[in-house]
C-alpha cells in the first residue's frame, strides 16, 4: 500500500480501459480540468476486435493522496471498465512515437543524421536541406534526442505521448 | 431463453420514439413527471396528451422542475423525472442538477435537442447539452440513433440510483422522438462498466469492530449516505449506535437519519453545529464516519481536525474517501450493507469495552451539553428567528401529522437544522453542497405531490424565497397545499452575518430592499397570506398555517440582527467556536486565512 501521508510528488502512468462511446475523452479530461489535476500527456485509440473499448494512457504527477483521487474519480466515470497504475503495478514498457523535423546543411546535417543513427530514429522524409527523423522510445529517450537536435536545427516536434503496458503475463482486460 | 423472458409481443410493435420513452419511464416505475414544455419536446408532450400512467406537473421556470423532483426523490427514494425543452430549458435546469449532483440525489432529467442534422449549426434553441451538463450530472446521454433509445432510458435510471446516486441527463433530438422503432425491456445482464461496490471487505468491518470496542472516547458521524441507503440503513445506524452505546452526530444532509430525540444524539456537527458535537469530534479517539465526506462545513481548519482520532471511513464512493481527510480504516460499500455487516461483527468481537473510560467519555459530552449553546432568549414582542422555529416544530408535533421540511438558503435554513427534530429519515430536504437559494419552494413541491396529505413546510428567508417565487402559481395550479414559513429579517442573514464578523459591518448589499407584501402576494397566487409580527401573534399564526388546506405563505418578522450560533469561522478548529456575539471559546477568532475562505 502506498502511503498516504507522503507528501512528495510523483509521477504516474495511468491506464485507463473505457467504453468506446462519444464524449468518454471529454469526460476524462474535464475531469483533470475541473479538479485541477496534471496532464503531462494523454493517449487514446481503441484496443479490442468489435471497436467497443477504447485504452486511454495518461501521464500525471502528484502526491500518493493526489493519485489515489485521480484513480478513484476515473473509476467511478460510468464509461470506465479498468484503471491501473503502471508505476505502481510493477515493471512495464512505456513507449511514445515522435516525428522530428531538422532544418540545415553542411556540418549541422551531417551531424543530426549521425545523431539519429547512434539514438537509433529513421529517416523517413528527407529534402536537400532537411530531414524528418521517426524515433520511438521512452519519452525520456525522446527527450534527449529532441534536445540533441534543438541547437543543430530542430524545427518541428510532433509527439504522440506515452503509451505503455505492463510487463509480463498480467494484462489490463474487461 | 424462457418463455419468460421473451420479450412481449407488444414490446416488437413499432412506436414513435415519444412513446418509446414515456414507455421506458413506466417501466421503470415513473409516476409523475415535472416538466416544462418547449419546441423540441413537444412529441413527448403529445404523447403524454394521449396516456393517464404518467402525470406531468407542470412547473414555472425549469430550475423549479429539478428541485421538484429532488424533492420527489428525497422524501421516496424513488428517482425523480424531470422533461425540459432544448436549449434554454435544459441551461435552466443546470442549477438543479449541480445542486441533485452536490447533494447525490437520484434524477433522471430529459431534455429536448435539436434534430440530430440540426446539432452543431447554432439551430433556433440549440445548446450544448450534453457538454454543458457533463460536469454538472453523474452522467449523460446524447441518443442519436433510434435503437439506443429504450436501453438509454433504461441505463439511464440505473446509473441515477446506483451506487453513489446522482443526476442523469439524457438528450433527445426531436427527429428521434418523431421517428419510429421498437421498444426494448430493461436488460438483465449487468451494466458493461459501471458496477459499484456495494458490499463491504469484511477484514475491514472487523478492524472497526476492534477499533471502536477499544476506543476510550468514540464517535459516530453520519451523513446523507445513510438516508441514501433507504431506511433501513437508518434503522440499523440507531441499533448499532445503541447496542454500542456511542454518541452519535449528524450532518446537515444526515438529519433525520438518528433521532433527534435520543439521548445518544449530539445533534448537527459543523460550522453551525452544537458545542458538544464538535468538541467531540475535536476530542474523540476513534470516529467512526459513516456516508459523509469531511465537507469543509463539517471538518473546519484540516489540520486541527480531530487531531487524535483513528478514523473510520465508510462511503459507497471510494472516491470520497481520504480526499479531504486521510483514514485509517477505509471501507467501501452501501450504508446498510456497512451497518449490517458491523452489527453482526461487534456481536462476534469477544473484546470488551472499556466500560469506565465510556462513562467518563459521557460525563464529558454532558459537560459540554450543559453549556446549552442553542440557547436563546425570546424577551418582548420581537420574534427570535430561533424561537419561530422551535413553535413551529412543536406545534406540527402536536399536531402528529406527518410533516416534512424543506429550506431555502441562508440563516433560516441553520435555524431550521437546529431547532427542527427529525426522527426519521427522507423527513428533511435542504440544498446542503450547493448551498442553492430557491431550492426550498420547489423542493416543497416535489414532496407535496410525492405525499398528498402530509404537511409540507418551506422554511424560508425572504430573499431566498424570491428566487423561485413563481412556482406558487403550480402549487395553486395543483391544489398543493404547501405552507411557506419564511423568516423575514429583512436580510439576506447569513451574507449579513459574515459581513458583520469578516467585513467590519459594512453590510453591503445584503439589505432586502423593497420587498413585496408576502400577504397579498400570497393572493395573488391564489394563497393564504399570513403576518406573525410580535411574539404574541406567533403561535396563533403558525396554528392557522397548519389548519389551512391551501398554500400559504407565512410571513414571520423576526429580529433582523439575530446570527447564527455556534460558529467556528472558516479556517478554526471545532475547539474555536463562537457560541454568542463576543463569546469564543478556546481560540483565537477568525484568521485572515480564514477569511480568504468561503
Amino acid at each position: 500500500m502506498p502511503d498516504p501521508n507522503d507528501m512528495s510528488q510523483r509521477a504516474a502512468t495511468i491506464a485507463v480501459l473505457v467504453e468506446n462511446e462519444a464524449g468518454v475523452l471529454a469526460r476524462v479530461i474535464g475531469l483533470f480540468s475541473g479538479r485541477g489535476y496534471n496532464i503531462d500527456s494523454l493517449t487514446v485509440a481503441p484496443v479490442d476486435a468489435e471497436g467497443r473499448l477504447s485504452r486511454i494512457t495518461i501521464v500525471t504527477s502528484g502526491t500518493e493522496m493526489v493519485i489515489e483521487q485521480i484513480k478513484a474519480q476515473l473509476d467511478r466515470l460510468v464509461p470506465v471498465h479498468k484503471v491501473a497504475d503502471l508505476t505502481l503495478e510493477g515493471p512495464h514498457l512505456n513507449r511514445e512515437l515522435a516525428l522530428i523535423k531538422v532544418v540545415g546543411s553542411g556540418s549541422a546535417r551531417q551531424e543530426a543524421l549521425r545523431l539519429a543513427d547512434a539514438f537509433r530514429a529513421r529517416v523517413v522524409d528527407a529534402t536537400i536541406e532537411s530531414f524528418v527523423f521517426e524515433m520511438t522510445g521512452s519519452s525520456e529517450k525522446l527527450d534527449a534526442f529532441i534536445n540533441l537536435m534543438r541547437p543543430i536545427g530542430l524545427v518541428e516536434v510532433s509527439r504522440t505521448g506515452a503509451v505503455a503496458i505492463a510487463r509480463g503475463t498480467a494484462s489490463l482486460s474487461v | 431463453m424462457s418463455a419468460a423472458n421473451l420479450p412481449a409481443a407488444s414490446d416488437t410493435q413499432i412506436m414513435t420514439g415519444a412513446e418509446i420513452v414515456l414507455r421506458a419511464l413506466k417501466e421503470q416505475g415513473v409516476e409523475v413527471i415535472f416538466g416544462y414544455p418547449g419546441g423540441a419536446v413537444l412529441p413527448i408532450y403529445d404523447a403524454i396528451f394521449q396516456q393517464n400512467a404518467i402525470r406531468h406537473i407542470l412547473v414555472r421556470h425549469e430550475q423549479a422542475a429539478v428541485h421538484a423532483a429532488e424533492g420527489y426523490a428525497r422524501s421516496t427514494g424513488k428517482v425523480g423525472c424531470v422533461l425540459v425543452t432544448s436549449g434554454p430549458g435544459a441551461t435552466n435546469a443546470v442549477t438543479g442538477l449541480v445542486d441533485a449532483l452536490m447533494d447525490s440525489i437520484p434524477v433522471v432529467c430529459l431534455t429536448g435537442q435539436v434534430p440530430t442534422h440540426l446539432i452543431g449549426n447554432d439551430a433556433f434553441q440549440e445548446a450544448d447539452t450534453t457538454g454543458i451538463t457533463r460536469p454538472a450530472t453523474k452522467h449523460n446521454y446524447l441518443v442519436k440513433r433510434m435503437e439506443d433509445l429504450a436501453r438509454t432510458v433504461h441505463d439511464a435510471f440505473y446509473v441515477a440510483r446506483s451506487g453513489r446516486p446522482g443526476p442523469v441527463v439524457i438528450d433527445l433530438p426531436k427527429d428521434i422522438l418523431i421517428g419510429k422503432g421498437r421498444y426494448a425491456p430493461p436488460p438483465t445482464q449487468e451494466h458493461r462498466s459501471y458496477r459499484p461496490q456495494t458490499e463491504p471487505d469484511m477484514a475491514q468491518i472487523r478492524k472497526a469492530v476492534r477499533l471502536l470496542k477499544e476506543a476510550r472516547r468514540p464517535v459516530v458521524y453520519s451523513g446523507g449516505g445513510v438516508i441514501n441507503a433507504g431506511p433501513e440503513a437508518s434503522e440499523l445506524l440507531a441499533k448499532f449506535v445503541r447496542m454500542a452505546g456511542l454518541p452519535c452526530t449528524n450532518t446537515l444532509m444526515g438529519l433525520g437519519a438518528f433521532p433527534a430525540s435520543d439521548p445518544q444524539f449530539l445533534g448537527m456537527l459543523g460550522m453551525h453545529g452544537t458545542y458538544e458535537a464538535n468538541l467531540a469530534m475535536h476530542g474523540c479517539d476513534v470516529m467512526f464516519n459513516i456516508g459523509a465526506r469531511f465537507d469543509d462545513r463539517v471538518t473546519g481548519r484540516l489540520n486541527a481536525f480531530a487531531p487524535d482520532a483513528v478514523k473510520i471511513h465508510a462511503d459507497i464512493d471510494p472516491s470520497s474517501i481520504n480526499k479531504n481527510v486521510k483514514v485509517e480504516v477505509p471501507i467501501v460499500g452501501d450504508a446498510a450493507s456497512v451497518l449490517r455487516a458491523l452489527i453482526a461483527a461487534w456481536e462476534d468481537d469477544d473484546a470488551r469495552q472499556d466500560r469506565e473510560a465510556m462513562a467518563a467519555w459521557w460525563r464529558q459530552i454532558d459537560a459540554w451539553r450543559e453549556t446549552k449553546c442553542l440557547r436563546y432568549v425570546q424577551e418582548g414582542s420581537l420574534i427570535k428567528p430561533q424561537h419561530a422555529v422551535k413553535r413551529l416544530y412543536e406545534l406540527t408535533l402536536e399536531t402528529g401529522r406527518e410533516t416534512f421540511i424543506t429550506t431555502e438558503v441562508g440563516q433560516h435554513q441553520m435555524w431550521a437544522a437546529q431547532y427542527f427534530g427529525f426522527e426519521k429519515p427522507n423527513r428533511w430536504m435542504t440544498s446542503g453542497g450547493l448551498g442553492t437559494m430557491g431550492y426550498g419552494l420547489p423542493a416543497a413541491m416535489g414532496v407535496q405531490v410525492a405525499h398528498p396529505d402530509a404537511l409540507v413546510i418551506d422554511i424560508a428567508g425572504e430573499a431566498s424565497i424570491l428566487m423561485n417565487i413563481q412556482e406558487m402559481a403550480t402549487l395553486a395550479q395543483y391544489r398543493l397545499p404547501v405552507k411557506v414559513f419564511i423568516l423575514n429579517n429583512q436580510y439576506m442573514g447569513m451574507v449579513r452575518q459574515w459581513q458583520e464578523l469578516l467585513h467590519g459591518g459594512r453590510y453591503s448589499e445584503s439589505y432586502s430592499e423593497a420587498l413585496p407584501d408576502f400577504v397579498k402576494l400570497a393572493e395573488s397566487f391564489h394563497g393564504v397570506g399570513m403576518r406573525a409580527e410580535s411574539a404574541d401573534d406567533l403561535d396563533r399564526v403558525i396554528r392557522e398555517m397548519i389548519a389551512i388546506d391551501r398554500p400559504v405563505i407565512v410571513d414571520v418578522a423576526v429580529d433582523p440582527k439575530e446570527n447564527v450560533f455556534p460558529m467556528i469561522p472558516s479556517g478554526a478548529a471545532h475547539n474555536e467556536m463562537l457560541l454568542a456575539s463576543g463569546q469564543i471559546a478556546g481560540g483565537a477568532g477568525v484568521t485572515d486565512e480564514g477569511t480568504a475562505l468561503v
